[in-house]
């Protein structure tokens, strides 16, 4: 914050300003909020002509990072626990009655719009292009068009001069002049913005002049059109999205199913495990290494790989392996396992969803168009499930583990004639299965909630998977999570979420009657499945 | 095949008796105590809102047995889990009932639930206290409802988002969980909002099915529904479906002061397992909340910051909270002690006729009171602004308590419908 | 194989009556328990005594008959037939809710908003009845839905799945599909059958107010002398050349083929059978219990009969009936005395009960009489 203070003063140091008053400190810091409001925009309303004193910016920030507090007689900018007096920038001792100056979302919006418009004049570019943004997408109201027009005239920058001439058009679209009115419609027609969008809406309502009208009206359809293609580009990105949450979850079951043909029903409690293993790294950085905390999720990545490895492994020795040639049984026998691992966690870490919070990469998403925002965490998900294909995939193909996985899968009793080891390669992948399991509920644990009911929402979903993508192999898998997480989106864009997961069901039901053994069959004879 | 048809019988007759014994066993002693039935979920997906009420209502029993307990005997809790499975809340409450002999039961939370209950306390006379905020349209003589009505959570809420201050909205999305609760919610705002001139094109409602955790299309249809006028998404989004659509809403960029959501079923329990940042400025109806100032706040959280770490409720040891619907059920069953005082007997029909107009000193810094007649308080609603760190900045409330309305005014067939239960027995 | 014809029918398995005759002893007994005892301890015996059946125990044990019937239709398909289905609580789901529908009809005007129709579709602001709802007025008419809905259904999935020969792990997992679909589908309120609500506050049966001792106990006997018919049913099924088949085709169902047996209708025959049993036993639960939710329709609760069944003991007929008591009720006491530890209990129980009891409690039971004898 520091930095942006010293920016900012930097640029008003350039001019004679109008100090702050103390009277005008409390103006803005107390009362009601249309009284602030008022306040604010009459320190501003003068900086058309005069500069802004620095003393002012720095309290209109402070206001804005929630560090001001009050008492009936005095204001103070908080920063490292002191209190500083903001007319004299002298620190003043704060009494314990001061109270925490309270924004709400009407007087935040005005602050960050107030901010915006003194940051339009610093002498730093980026600042300046972040300004116009966050003007551009803010209420859009007539005090601020002195200021704009100022910005508009002295800017040098050609894309920001575009930027600052749209957020002028947009507040001429109200002006009195006609010509001007056309003007600003016509200009808006070449951005793509909902904001401009709502304000071409609202004019139309109350436009008498027919030919500024039909220039409104072309222009919102031209937004229309880009707007839609935005639409578009983001149902198929939420159906990857989905598809790729399917791979990882399903990637595991693929693997042990096709290997021992085991449905393993504790699957999802797998994934929980991986996921509670993300929380107690996360609260470990939290505790220990703060500053790193960002870092929890690299670190996060293999601890629950390993957690749920580990406790998949403990399984397979323990419970399945005496199930060996009963499918059905270990069916249920799994499902018991679910139960109790989950009554586990409900004991160890208490009922209650424990929160895991996305580190700062991870938050946010980037605007790739004006009303298509590709949240960071989901794209992080899809490069992870992609990298964990390959990962697993390089495994089967090229590793002697994967090697004699492959060789147990098409034929156990040969491969053990043949001096493998049957029983260890289970529990390796046994174990690599709910290893994986483990990396799934890592990455759900940065979308959703991480609780001891995780499991459950996502089990049926990826039997769906397993049984639609066969066990033949790996690419079977793929298909079917991206198909369904697609296939998913689409309908549910057309019908709601409930009716699209029934369809999606149906759908898989009949498929499976065509092609009992899923997309990619066993190859090979066997007569008895 | 001959030992397993001899076995059939033999069987046959085991069962009868093991069935015959396990009906027998539990014979309540008639003890010298008051029993207090608690039925809320503790495992299950309810477990996470209802499990710190049990804890609420043991704390509260243990303060009364302190003081000397009711008509000089103690209050003994019996805790069962109906485990967020309706059915076996009413097999539950009915055990309470008839098998434990309690006076009076402390419990349930979603609607279905209490729609569950309500028989059985309405058959054998019992008495419920319900201290969750729900949909109105009822009124049984044999329940308390401490929790909101909507027109002391809802419309209010959507008056402030109508208002200069909250806003100024002009579209609305009614989003909701697929149950009745939510739809009944949205049936009333829809009348409400024709009533403020709101025509149905701005209007949007949506449900979602119970565990959902997929939002990017609902945030992506709210972007666009947004583009056609200030907008303002009203939640009644149930339990930790809420988690997945704030961190969409967070991670999609849309910031409270673009479009507000305000929620009826967020407080401070459920924005635990939630990264609050990018929730800043979203509101939140209750009729209280932690962070309100009053001598009497102050008191309850200390009694329950203590009570936590003492007892080592999970999660609250470490951080306690507390919210609406605890202070609900604390407020009830002091007014009931307090009844039971008045009336000098736990007789169902002496305590309801104690309970009207009992007062109590509400932890939201109100005079809590219990109308005479409809069996609900009066409450005072707040709006809440998130904060960073999961508390709630009071940024409105009501000038004084609000009677409830159990029969909605805009809903058309509750029109002659009386503000006091139905005294007859329905057969 | 030696081609002598056996000279004396030693070999064959001989032809064997219904039940030994200590066994219809058992019947008759229980039939009298359920019949005469229970309704004269509930009834007739006053509240204090130490004799009386209390309402508490007859519901909970008449909710417990059903689940029986359940386990009982479940031991026929997976413990005869080899199918394992995860998905028969869809069945039990749906008999309960044509009863439910029928009973939503008997409240009348006495709902919340004094309408003539139930309240979740006043506050739908729906004005006439869906289609679904056509002839749910009827006594006669729900109770033959209560038998053709889940016969239907179980007729056309089983139908397309054993034709496609889906067997063993996959048909299991599709069953859940099933299930889980359609609980989804039952969740939407736009669906019109009360959503995440269901049907409750239920008044009256026929005409009979259903809150009455009188009407519990009727509907008690009711549920206990169909439990008994439908064992005796199940018994002479499995008993014929019928259930011969069904063995045959779960110990090889490729054998039986090449036989000249085509297993899609003994298959189909038996699955419909076992879903119109879940289906009956679903309509006698909803007005005990007092209220139906797609919560039944969950996956879980389908699981649990298949753990009824495998506890009790499969192929036995009399085992899942036991099953189904023993989790029950122990179900029923847990959840009162350890709430925290039903879970482990149930997972254990799962567990151990796959792994060393294969046969389930009768299992046990028949080897410690074979070793004792």
């Amino acid at each position: 914050m520091r930095w942006l203070i010293l920016l900012l003063s930097a640029l008003v140091l350039a001019a004679p300003a109008q100090a702050l008053t103390p009277a005008e400190a409390t103006s803005l810091a107390t009362g009601e909020v249309e009284s602030r409001i008022t306040a604010l925009n009459a320190l501003l309303a003068g900086s058309a002509d005069k500069r802004i004193d620095e003393k002012t910016v720095a309290l209109i920030q402070a206001m804005s990072d929630d560090s001001v507090k009050f008492t009936d007689t005095a204001v103070f900018i908080m920063k490292d626990g002191k209190g500083f007096d903001p007319v004299t920038g002298a620190e003043k001792p704060v009494p314990e009655t001061a109270e925490d100056v309270v924004n709400n979302n009407e007087m935040r919006s005005e602050l960050d719009a107030a901010l915006a418009s003194i940051k339009l004049f610093s002498p730093d570019e980026k600042v300046r292009t972040e300004a116009v943004k966050t003007l551009a997408g803010g209420e859009i109201s007539e005090a601020k068009l002195p200021l704009i027009e100022k910005a508009f005239a002295s800017e040098a920058v050609p894309a920001i001069e575009d930027a600052i001439g749209r957020v002028r058009s947009a507040m001429l679209l109200g002006s009195a002049d006609k010509a001007k009115r056309l003007a600003a419609a016509q200009a808006l027609g070449a951005t793509g913005t909902p904001a401009t969008k709502t304000l071409l809406l609202d004019r139309l309502k109350v436009e008498t002049e027919p030919d500024v009208k039909s220039a409104v009206e072309a222009a919102l359809r031209t937004i229309e059109g880009r707007l839609a293609w935005g639409e578009r580009l983001g149902v198929i990105f939420t159906g990857v999205s989905l598809g790729s949450i399917l791979l990882l979850v399903a990637l595991g079951l693929a693997i042990t199913y096709g290997l021992m043909g085991v449905i393993n029903m504790a699957h999802g409690e797998l994934m929980m495990i991986g996921a509670y293993a993300t929380y107690v790294i996360q609260n470990l950085f939290k505790a220990y290494l703060p500053g790193a905390f960002d870092y929890y999720v690299l670190l996060a990545i293999p601890a629950s790989f390993l957690a749920a490895a580990l406790v998949g492994a403990v399984l397979e020795r323990v419970v399945i392996r005496w199930l060996y040639g009963r499918p059905l049984e270990t069916l249920l026998a799994t499902w018991g396992i679910s139960l109790v691992l989950q009554q586990s966690v409900r004991t160890i870490f208490g009922a209650q969803n424990v929160p895991v919070e996305n580190p700062a990469w991870l938050s946010g998403g980037v605007d790739v168009m004006s009303n298509l925002t590709l949240p960071f965490n989901r794209l992080a998900i899809i490069a992870f499930a992609v990298l964990v294909l390959a990962g697993v995939s390089a495994l089967i193909a090229r590793t002697r583990l994967g090697l004699f996985v492959r060789g147990v899968t098409q034929n156990r009793k040969m491969a053990a004639c043949m001096g493998v080891n049957t029983a260890r390669i289970d529990t390796y992948a046994f174990a690599l299965g709910s290893g994986i399991a483990g990396l799934a509920g890592c990455a759900l644990s940065q979308v959703g909630n991480v609780g001891p009911d995780l499991g459950q929402g996502y089990i049926v979903d990826s039997f769906m998977v397993v049984v639609l993508g066969g066990v033949g192999q790996l690419a079977g898998t793929v298909y079917a999570a991206m198909g369904l997480g697609v296939l998913n989106k689409l309908l549910e864009g057309w019908q709601g979420a409930v009716l699209a997961k029934i369809m999606v069901l149906v759908f898989i039901v009949i498929f499976i009657q065509k092609r009992p053994q899923g997309i990619f069959a066993m190859k090979g004879r066997s007569a008895e499945a | 095949m001959n030992p397993s048809r001899r076995l059939a019988g033999k069987s046959l007759t085991a069962v009868a008796l093991g069935v015959a014994a396990l009906g027998y066993s539990s014979f309540a002693q008639a003890a010298d105590t008051i029993k207090v039935g608690v039925l809320h979920s503790l495992s299950g997906t309810m477990a996470i809102s209802e499990s710190v009420l049990k804890d609420t209502v043991l704390m509260a029993i243990d303060e009364i047995n302190a003081k000397g307990g009711l008509l000089g005997k103690q209050l003994e809790p019996v805790v069962v889990d109906p485990a967020s499975n309706w059915p076996l809340f009413a097999e539950k409450a009915k055990q309470l009932i008839s098998q434990d002999k309690v006076v009076v039961t402390f419990g349930c939370w979603t609607s279905v639930s209490r729609k569950s209950v309500l028989p059985v306390y309405e058959e054998l006379n019992s008495l419920l206290f319900y201290p969750v905020q729900y949909e109105g349209e009822e009124l049984s003589k044999n329940v308390f409802y401490t929790g909101a009505a909507p027109n002391q959570q809802a419309i209010p809420a959507v008056e402030y988002l109508m208002s200069k201050a909250g806003g100024g909205a002009k579209r609305f999305v009614l989003l909701g969980t697929d149950y009745v609760y939510p739809r009944t919610t949205n049936k009333i705002l829809r009348a409400f909002l024709h009533s403020k001139g709101v025509k149905d094109e701005d209007i949007d409602e949506k449900y979602t099915p119970f565990g959902h955790s997929d939002y990017q299309t609902i945030v992506a249809d709210i972007k666009k529904f947004s583009a056609g006028g200030k907008t303002a998404v009203i939640s009644t989004i149930n339990g930790d479906s809420n988690v997945p659509f704030y961190k969409e809403l967070g991670n999609a960029g849309l910031k409270a002061k673009d479009v507000p959501v305000v929620a009826f079923s967020v407080g401070e329990e459920e924005l635990r397992g939630v990264d609050a940042k990018p929730l800043v400025g979203h509101l939140a109806a209750w009729n209280y909340f932690m962070s309100i100032k009053s001598p009497a706040n102050t008191a309850f959280i200390k009694k329950w910051s203590d009570y936590a770490k003492a007892k080592g409720v999970a999660g609250h040891k470490d951080k306690p909270l507390t919210n609406d619907p605890m202070e609900a059920t604390y407020i009830g069953i002091n007014m009931w002690a307090q009844a039971v005082k008045k009336a000098g007997s736990t007789d169902t029909d002496k305590v309801i006729a104690a309970m009207a107009g009992q007062t109590f000193p509400a932890p939201s810094g109100i005079t809590s009171m219990m109308d005479p007649k409809n069996h609900h308080l009066h409450k005072s609603v707040f709006i809440g602004e998130i904060k960073a760190d999961g508390q709630f900045n009071v940024v409105w409330k009501t000038p004084g308590p609000v009677k409830a309305h159990p029969w909605s005014e805009y809903i058309p067939e509750n029109k002659g419908k009386k503000d006091e239960p139905d005294l007859m027995a329905k057969k | 194989m030696s081609a002598v014809l056996p000279t004396s029918s030693a070999t064959l398995v001989p032809r064997i009556g219904l039940l030994s005759g200590k066994s219809w002893g058992a019947v008759v007994f229980a039939l009298i328990v359920v019949a005469v005892i229970v309704p004269l301890l509930n009834l007739v015996v006053p509240a204090g005594s130490a004799f009386h059946a209390s309402d508490y125990a007859v519901q909970l044990v008449a909710k417990i008959m059903c689940y029986a019937i359940c386990a009982l239709a479940m031991d026929l398909i997976w413990g005869y037939t080899g199918i394992l289905s995860l998905g028969h609580g869809v069945f039990f789901a749906l008999g309960g809710y044509a009863m439910g529908m029928y009973l939503m009809r008997q409240i009348g005007s006495d709902g919340q908003y004094r309408l003539p129709m139930p309240d979740f579709m006043v506050f739908l602001n729906w004005k006439t009845f869906p289609w679904t709802w056509a002839v749910s007025d009827s006594f006669i008419a729900q109770m033959l839905l209560v038998v053709l809905v889940p016969g239907l259904l179980a007729f056309v999935f089983g139908y397309f799945a054993f034709r496609s020969r889906i067997k063993g792990v996959y048909f299991s997992i599709i069953t859940q599909a099933m299930t889980y679909a359609a609980m989804l589908l039952f969740f939407r309120n736009e669906t019109g059958f009360g959503g995440n609500n269901g049907f409750t506050d239920f008044k009256r049966i026929l005409d009979i107010p259903i809150a009455t001792p009188t009407t519990r106990m009727a509907l008690f006997v009711i549920t206990g002398i169909t439990l008994i018919v439908f064992f005796l049913l199940a018994r002479w099924l499995v008993n014929s050349k019928f259930g011969r088949v069904l063995q045959a085709i779960r110990d090889a169902e490729t054998r039986v083929m090449f036989t000249g047996y085509d297993p899609l209708r003994y298959k189909l025959a038996i699955w419909v059978i076992s879903a119109v049993m879940c289906g009956i036993a679903g309509a006698l639960y909803v007005p005990q219990v007092g209220i139906i939710n797609p919560g039944e329709m969950s996956p879980a609760a389908s699981i649990e009969i298949a753990i009824w069944a495998a506890v009790g003991g499969r192929g036995t007929l009399i085992g899942p009936i036991v099953g189904a008591f023993f989790v029950n009720g122990a179900k029923s006491w847990f959840t009162q005395a350890f709430p925290e530890f039903w879970l482990y209990f149930l997972g254990a129980l799962f567990i151990l009960v796959t792994i060393f009891l294969p046969q389930g409690i009768i299992g046990l039971v028949r080897r410690k009489t074979k070793e004792g004898a």
